[in-house]
């Protein structure tokens, strides 16, 4: 991390020697796929069972959705509590595929058996029936217009959240908006999402919800053992070409301009940045990362319901991230990784109990009150997280400055160049 | 045959009647009735009983009622040997008779020889009709009220005439008044004189009572029909309208046998299996016919071969509709009495718009006031002091279920809610001021790590309240003399919780008024907001104001949530469920105005409710546009309804 005067200048070495931290973390993701694919039942020695590897494989998007979150949040300090919504909406699109799909296969199998060749129309209203009786509905909605279609499902993971959050963020950013009131903005905007979806009428099934999702259509010969490892190779891929995507993102002048709104937004606006186009860039960039890490999650948990765009959805991003510590894209992941398998491990009820001579703690009932309450210790007395106890072994430090503040986000990570 | 065994039999009693036992009057007029309904009344056949109850009802003897209350009672038994009826209760291992005509005593009898009757309830409750007449002239005026709720419940044509005869003698002014408009009523519905029904309709422009209402509606149905002209006094339907589409309009052309039925799809496709050979129909391979137009063309080569019905094409179709007229016609009543329903019907439906929009209004304000409790603490510790407090609505849940537990220990209701108020206030006070001593001092301004910490408290009270509590919802009741409402008519009416929401909202408003202008705390309070610094150098301590402060926005949360716990139910999600509607109404009204909060709660409330009105009985859409309504409306004030100008607004 050469200083900033220098940047362009003709001595400037390569990007993975200035930022060292991305060769590690590919290196670690590397090792790690390799050997959850050696352990695993698809295609190894079966140490590791296939729910673990979904398990493994699902924290993976997560991650992923973390490193949106920081980019958001930790760099350009929007504290956006509607991330998760963008990656539901990644969900939705391809669960509307994979559940058409796999209906149309019911479908056509049932009526093949017919006297007659169905003709497209039977086969259509079939699926309708299929997928619709749970609402008391047997036409399709018109959101499920292309939902016969992978390629312009895929599409629709990627366009859907960055649209909505593209327009979402005009709508926020050109009237100013900023801090807590676009928190809760945010907030809103994933309350009425969830709540739209979980209507019957919505046309996406209401609380049900897409299920089944786990069956990959014209792949029913497959084991969900080698499904799952192959789900957890792409989540692997995905986690390293968004970090990858993300470091460079964050390197240079553009993630220069991004920490600078991040501390002091007026002064950038006065030197002739357009905050607004900045700012709704990494927007619509994070959100379009969290559909696609959405897309990649519910396959794996094989079920999506609206409860999984609800606010609280959004907010947990947010603690992983602050615990993981802000402003490193490597915190954001540690942050995700830890804390949600954390709390798999907690609510899946393989936690031994703690026995207090006169009441049992039962980490099923008192998990979620530990993540709070440690979640506010963090916030008090570890604002860094995670991330703080890597910064001991590096020379990352904190520039001292004598008490007085650098910006609004003390918690994140601050460039060397603050140093004095 | 048997009733001419029966006659003569009959005719034996009387003729012997000296020498029976029982001095029963044989021939006595309501026996003689009984007689010549004898075999329906002991067959007790709710089919054929009709007749037998219609005899006695109008048989215009007095003692008619006596005996029909007492075959309902199960107190009329049948002699096995004369068929007499008597009236008989068990008594000392035999039978206690009376006869029928006058209900005199009549000795004791062996209960071998007599037959109970047993109606069942269908009869039964047809007697209770037939009663009614004779409860109207009863002497006790409860008695005719239950008469007149039982004809406003289930009229019969034959109460119009009872009810007429006796409004007469009717003394009670407030029975007669009821039994008038009743007799109002039943006549719209049951007269057979049509000036009378038109008159009687009149009579009722522009009530908007229920009743009128469904008395009048079933007069205006309409039905269509189909003719060759259209008849004096319909309407013609245009085909091809929202009313009649064209393919409604033909499948009634075939209902009525007027036109040939058309071919389905599924007749087509049934049509074609039944004539499959081998692998080809018609001539035509099966394996292509996978869609509609190569089906139609393998149908039409049937059809020529005279093997199936011909299709009907889309021209022949608008043929035959072109051949037909389309009209409405009144079916429900004669013309001149529709219209005249008609008539009454628009005036009353203008009235009921009207009443339906004040009632609108009276509920949106109901919900903006609740909106409103569930903000104004928040109106305090985010408006006045800044602090993004996100466990504000586990406070609201603390309160209620301070409530919940306070009722558990005081069964009295109204006590229980007068103690649970300022318990409430004092335990989220507590929690309050623990909180801001705690977590939110070490973060005064770094508001997105006060909301991400007071985040992390909320979640720990909402599971600790499910681990306490359970995730079943446990019921505030509320006092005895708030459950009702408040009915203005038919229409417009408020349940009285509602009313002490609203009132307790505007308490509130008035404390908050008084304690941040007239008080010297609220002065420190609004010193420490705008200037620490300054305060604390005029001596004030900035740390205990911003404490007290903090705990007076969070007690006021648990009055409210007491409140909201009395209306809707206690769960430990009852806070999360207002949270950010509460957040919108602040923001909305302008941060830092108390004004502005009212003036947001109220148009959040008018506004949810009116989607609702719009969309009903989907309560999850009106959420949803509402927040997207907030959300643009915030683009074009951001700042809030009332927002802060010049240098209040930079604290």
């Amino acid at each position: 991390m050469v200083d900033i005067t220098s940047a362009g200048a003709p001595t400037r070495k390569p990007f993975v020697m200035r930022y060292p931290s991305v060769a590690i973390f590919l290196a670690i993701l590397s090792l790690f796929t390799i050997c959850v694919t050696v352990l695993g039942e698809g295609f190894g020695i079966g140490v590791v069972s296939t729910s673990f590897i979904k398990t493994l494989g699902k924290t993976l998007c997560l991650c992923l959705a973390a490193l949106a979150m920081d980019l958001v949040w930790g760099y350009t300090g929007i504290l956006s509590l509607g991330h998760m919504a963008f990656f539901g909406i990644g969900g939705y699109a391809i669960g509307m595929w994979l559940m058409y799909a796999r209906t149309e296969v019911i479908v056509r199998e049932s009526l093949s058996a017919a006297a007659l060749p169905p003709t497209p129309q039977e086969i259509s209203d079939g699926i309708a029936t299929q997928i619709f009786g749970v609402v008391g509905a047997s036409e399709f909605p018109p959101v499920w217009a292309l939902a016969h279609s992978l390629p312009l499902q895929m599409a629709a993971i990627v366009i859907v959240p960055g649209l909505l959050a593209l327009v979402f963020g005009w709508l926020a950013f050109r009237s100013r908006v900023t801090g807590v009131y676009l928190s809760i903005l945010t907030q809103a905007m994933t309350l009425a999402l969830s709540l739209y979806l979980f209507q019957n009428d919505s046309g996406l099934r209401g609380n049900n919800g897409l299920s089944g999702l786990q069956n990959l259509p014209g792949l029913e010969a497959v084991p969900q053992s080698q499904i799952s490892i192959l789900f957890f190779w792409a989540s692997a891929l995905a986690l390293g070409l968004g970090y990858l995507l993300c470091a460079w993102v964050v390197s240079g002048k553009f993630g220069s301009v991004m920490r600078a709104i991040r501390d002091d937004e007026s002064r950038v606006r006065f030197l002739g940045y357009s905050v607004e186009a900045y700012k709704l860039f990494v927007f619509s960039f994070t959100a379009v990362i969290c559909g696609i890490a959405g897309a990649l999650y519910y396959p794996q948990a094989g079920i999506i319901n609206p409860a999984e765009v609800a606010p609280i959805a959004s907010i947990y991003l947010a603690v992983w991230v602050a615990i993981g510590g802000r402003g490193r894209l490597y915190g954001a992941v540690i942050g995700a990784a830890f804390v949600s398998l954390l709390s798999t491990w907690f609510t899946g009820g393989q936690a031994p109990d703690v026995s207090l001579g006169f009441f049992t703690i039962q980490w099923v009932d008192w998990w979620t009150i530990l993540l709070g309450l440690s979640f506010v210790a963090v916030t008090l007395f570890a604002p860094k997280g995670i991330g703080g106890l890597i910064d001991r072994f590096t020379e990352h430090r904190s520039p001292e400055r004598h008490g007085a503040d650098l910006g609004p986000d003390a918690g994140a990570l601050r460039e060397k160049e603050a140093l004095e | 045959m048997l009733f001419m065994i029966q006659r003569a039999l009959l005719l034996l009693i009387i003729l012997m009647a000296p020498t029976l036992v029982s001095a029963q009057s044989a021939d006595a007029p309501i026996q003689l009735i009984l007689q010549s309904h004898s075999e329906a009344i002991v067959k007790s056949s709710r089919k054929t009983i009709g007749p037998a109850i219609d005899a006695l009802a109008q048989s215009g003897l007095p003692e008619a009622q006596v005996v029909l209350e007492r075959w309902q009672a199960k107190e009329m038994w049948v002699n096995k040997e004369s068929g007499l009826f008597v009236f008989a209760v068990k008594a000392n291992g035999g039978l206690q008779t009376f006869d029928v005509s006058d209900n005199s005593e009549t000795g004791i009898a062996d209960k071998k020889t007599f037959k109970q009757l047993k109606p069942n309830s269908g009869i039964r409750s047809m007697i209770a009709a037939a009663l009614v007449q004779f409860q109207l002239n009863d002497p006790i005026p409860e008695n005719r009220q239950t008469a007149l709720t039982a004809i406003e419940r289930d009229a019969q044509p034959s109460h119009l005439i009872a009810l007429r005869g006796s409004l007469e003698g009717e003394e009670d002014p407030a029975i007669r008044l009821r039994k008038t408009r009743l007799e109002r009523l039943l006549t719209i519905r049951f007269d057979e004189d049509e000036a009378a029904r038109i008159s009687a309709i009149e009579g009722f422009d522009g009530d908007l009572s229920v009743e009128v209402r469904a008395a009048l509606n079933p007069l205006i149905a309409t039905e269509i029909q189909v003719g060759e002209v259209v008849p004096e006094g319909s309407i013609p339907v245009e085909v091809g309208s929202d009313e009649l589409t064209e393919s409604q309009a033909y499948s009634f052309l075939v209902e009525n046998e007027l036109a040939p039925a058309t071919v389905s799809p599924q007749a087509v496709k049934e049509t074609l299996i039944a004539n499959i050979e081998g692998t080809a129909v018609a001539g035509i391979q099966v394996a292509t016919l996978d869609d509609v137009a190569a089906r139609e063309t393998a149908y039409k080569l049937l059809a020529q071969q005279g093997l199936a019905d011909p299709l009907v094409t889309n021209a022949q179709k608008a043929a035959e509709i072109e051949k037909h007229q389309f009209f409405r016609t009144y079916v429900g009543a004669s013309l001149p009495v529709a219209l005249a329903a008609q008539a009454a019907l628009d005036n009353i439906e203008t009235q009921v718009a009207l009443n339906r929009t004040a009632d609108l209004i009276l509920d949106a304000l109901s919900l903006g006031s609740i909106y409103f409790l569930a903000a104004i603490g928040l109106a305090i510790t985010f408006g006045v002091m800044g602090v993004i407090n996100m466990a504000h609505g586990e406070f609201i849940m603390m309160g209620a279920y301070t409530g919940y537990v306070v009722q558990l220990f005081i069964p009295d209701f109204t006590i229980s809610i007068l103690v649970a108020i300022p318990s409430a206030f004092l335990v989220t006070f507590s929690a309050g001021v623990a909180m801001e001593r705690l977590v939110i001092r070490w973060l005064y301004h770094r508001p997105l790590e006060t909301l991400l910490a007071t985040f992390g408290v909320s979640i720990a009270l909402q599971q600790l309240a499910k681990n306490i509590f359970g995730t079943q919802a446990r019921p505030l009741t509320a006092p005895a003399w708030l459950d009702g409402s408040f009915v203005i008519n038919d229409i417009v009416s408020i349940s009285y919780i509602r009313i002490a929401i609203f009132v307790l909202a505007l308490i509130f408003l008035a404390l908050f008024l008084f304690v941040m202008n007239r008080t010297r705390m609220g002065l420190e309070v609004r010193a420490v907001t705008q200037n620490p610094r300054m305060a604390a150098s005029m001596g004030i301590n900035p740390d205990k104001i911003n404490m007290l402060t903090f705990g007076f926005g969070s007690g006021i949360a648990g009055i409210a949530g007491v409140a909201i716990g009395l209306y809707a139910k206690v769960t430990s999600e009852m806070g999360s469920d207002y949270i950010v509607q509460s957040f919108m109404t602040v923001v909305v009204g302008g941060v830092g105005n108390i004004w502005g909060t009212l003036l947001g709660a109220t148009m959040v409330g008018t506004l949810q409710k009116g989607i609702e009105w719009l969309n009903p009985s989907n309560t999850l859409a009106a959420q949803t546009y509402m927040i997207l309504f907030i959300i643009l409306f915030i683009q074009f004030r951001p700042r809030g309804i009332i927002a802060l100008k010049g240098r209040a607004a930079e604290v």
